[in-house]
């Protein structure tokens, strides 16, 4: 009995790493597609990037589930379940809004400006570290509780960084002599790939809050 | 045998019984109540650790409670023990985790009261002195084993899940441990009393002769764990959730200091051990397992901020520690007076 709860608590341990590697993975995809896109426009490896992100983002759903149904079917980590669930539940919000927000350049495939790339591209990289520094604080929480704050931190200086990138993007866009409509369209691309990084940010929000009930 | 023995026997299986309904929660009842450990899980385990540990080690603290009062007449023993566990029942039908060591203390000092016996006041202080030692001494421990878990949690990240597996199965180990040390700290209570008269005759099993006391320390062994079955789940609630909301590393410190301590007071190997090096012996006492649980559960919200205690259940809890001797000790003494001028029965 022993040896099998062991055996399984490791399984559930590697699920919920294996779920976070999903993160990491999805914003390394999603930085070489939106820069591609940049590059080259929408190409059949933009479309290869596309499906591994909705592959990557379906593995996360398959993995989330297992995870919520082992948490309870199981009775494990009673005091933390709650806030367990939640994590996952908005970290594979963010998977989703990757996925969504490359489908959305493939759909609509946006015409952007050369002179607006390269804040296009700095915005991406900005809103990818977030992830990235998100998926490190979700494993801190797990592991060393305490040093989630320090990751926490890093989520929210490049959140404040991708809002001011944003902003000055938009500045700069309804500052042009684009149509009103082409000026929309940019502008909705620019909030898709903000909110990446706002996403990260509600998500250290709850994670701030986890890990403090587990460090009392 | 003479059947009227299983009749005067069967109060201090009821005692049992009560003991057994009660007193797993202290071992089990912050486990089951956050949910770690499983009821049928814990049951099973308290049960059989309760029978070894009176059988192993259940002499030590009989022999101090036999100080107390020696009832030598059957009636008399009958009556002492109802009386703590009808003290106990009643207690624990409120859901409050009630000492049976004070039950029976308070019962037997009816029983000198009247018999005219008098009281050895020695063993009265050292027994009534733990009563106050031994929640703090609980308290104590569990602050310093919760600091040590906080140090080093601190530096050894385990991942949340890993933590979680290896606190049940601790819970599980400490239950087993704690289930053994009431066995053998608290079976004094159950049958001690019987001891004196000798009530059953040597039962031979195949090579094996088993006394009348090594009897009786099964029988109550058994009766406790039929408690543990039948009615420990509604206290193993109380100490779980309504005292003060433990989280599940807390609810594994609780245990194992209410258990450090239960053997401290048990240990016959101990209080040689202290006696060979020339330190201070620890007296070898049925001490109250629901005060050494409720002492390590306020030991760790202390630590945590007083605001986590919830002062009315403590409360009622204490009250009910200072009440249920004196019930018990009243209530044996009119059952005596029953005993003996309406049913003509010898009780000293």
């Amino acid at each position: 009995m022993t040896l099998n709860l062991f055996r399984r608590t490791k399984q559930l341990e590697q699920q919920i790493d294996s779920f976070f590697d999903k993160l990491s993975e999805s914003s390394v995809v999603y930085r070489l597609a939106v820069r591609l896109y940049l590059r080259e426009g929408l190409t059949d490896e933009f479309q290869e990037r596309l499906e591994r992100i909705n592959t990557l983002e379906s593995e996360a759903d398959v993995l989330r589930r297992s995870i919520e149904q082992q948490l309870y079917t199981e009775t494990l980590i009673p005091d933390s379940r709650g806030d367990v669930l939640g994590l996952i539940e908005t970290v594979d919000q963010l998977l989703s809004q990757f996925e969504g927000s490359l489908w959305a350049l493939s759909i609509e495939k946006p015409d952007i400006p050369d002179e607006f790339r390269n804040g296009y591209r700095k915005l991406t990289n900005m809103v990818v570290r977030a992830a990235d520094e998100l998926a490190l604080s979700g494993r801190a929480f797990f592991r060393s509780p305490h040093d989630v704050p320090a990751h926490n931190h890093k989520v929210m200086l490049y959140e404040k960084e991708a809002d001011a990138i944003s902003t000055k993007l938009k500045m700069a866009i309804f500052a042009s002599d684009l149509e009103l409509s082409h000026k929309i369209h940019l502008r909705e691309f620019v909030e898709q790939i903000d909110s990446v990084a706002d996403l990260a940010e509600d998500v250290t929000d709850r994670l701030a809050i986890y890990a403090i009930k587990r460090l009392v | 045998m003479d059947p009227l023995i299983l009749i005067f026997l069967s109060s201090g299986l009821f005692l049992g019984w009560a003991l057994g309904a009660n007193d797993a929660a202290n071992v089990f009842g912050t486990a089951v109540g956050t949910k770690m450990v499983k009821f049928r899980t814990a049951a099973i385990i308290c049960s059989i650790f309760i029978i070894l540990g009176a059988l192993v080690s259940g002499g030590g603290t009989t022999h101090t409670l036999g100080k107390l009062g020696a009832i030598s007449a059957l009636p008399g023993a009958f009556m002492t023990a109802l009386s703590a566990a009808l003290a106990v029942y009643s207690m624990t039908k409120s859901g409050l985790p009630v000492s049976t060591s004070q039950a029976i203390v308070g019962a037997i000092i009816g029983w000198n009261l009247f018999s005219g016996s008098p009281t050895d006041a020695s063993t009265l202080t050292k027994i009534l002195s733990t009563w106050i030692i031994c929640p703090v001494l609980s308290a104590f421990i569990a602050i310093i084993l919760f600091k040590m878990h906080k140090f080093t949690s601190k530096r050894i990240p385990i991942h949340m899940i890993m933590a979680d597996a290896y606190t049940r199965f601790a819970l599980i180990i400490a239950g087993a441990l704690g289930a053994y040390s009431l066995g053998a700290n608290n079976i004094a209570n159950v049958i001690g009393v019987f001891i004196p008269g000798e009530p059953l005759p040597a039962l031979q099993v195949g090579a094996f002769i088993f006394s009348s006391t090594q009897q009786l320390f099964l029988l109550g062994g058994v009766a406790i764990a039929v408690g543990v079955w039948t009615y420990s789940k509604r206290v193993m609630m109380t100490v779980g959730n309504n005292l003060g909301r433990l989280s599940a590393n807390s609810a594994l410190i609780s245990v194992i200091s209410h258990s450090i301590v239960l053997f401290m007071f048990a240990s016959r190997g101990l209080e040689a051990w202290l006696a060979g090096h020339g330190l201070p012996t620890i007296p070898l006492v049925p001490v109250s397992s629901s005060q050494a649980v409720v002492g390590a559960v306020v030991g760790i919200s202390i630590l945590q901020g007083t605001a986590g205690i919830r002062w009315s259940v403590l409360g009622r809890i204490v009250i009910g520690w200072i009440v249920t001797p004196i019930a018990a000790c009243f209530i044996c003494f009119i059952g005596l007076f029953f005993l003996q001028n309406v049913f003509r029965l010898t009780v000293q």
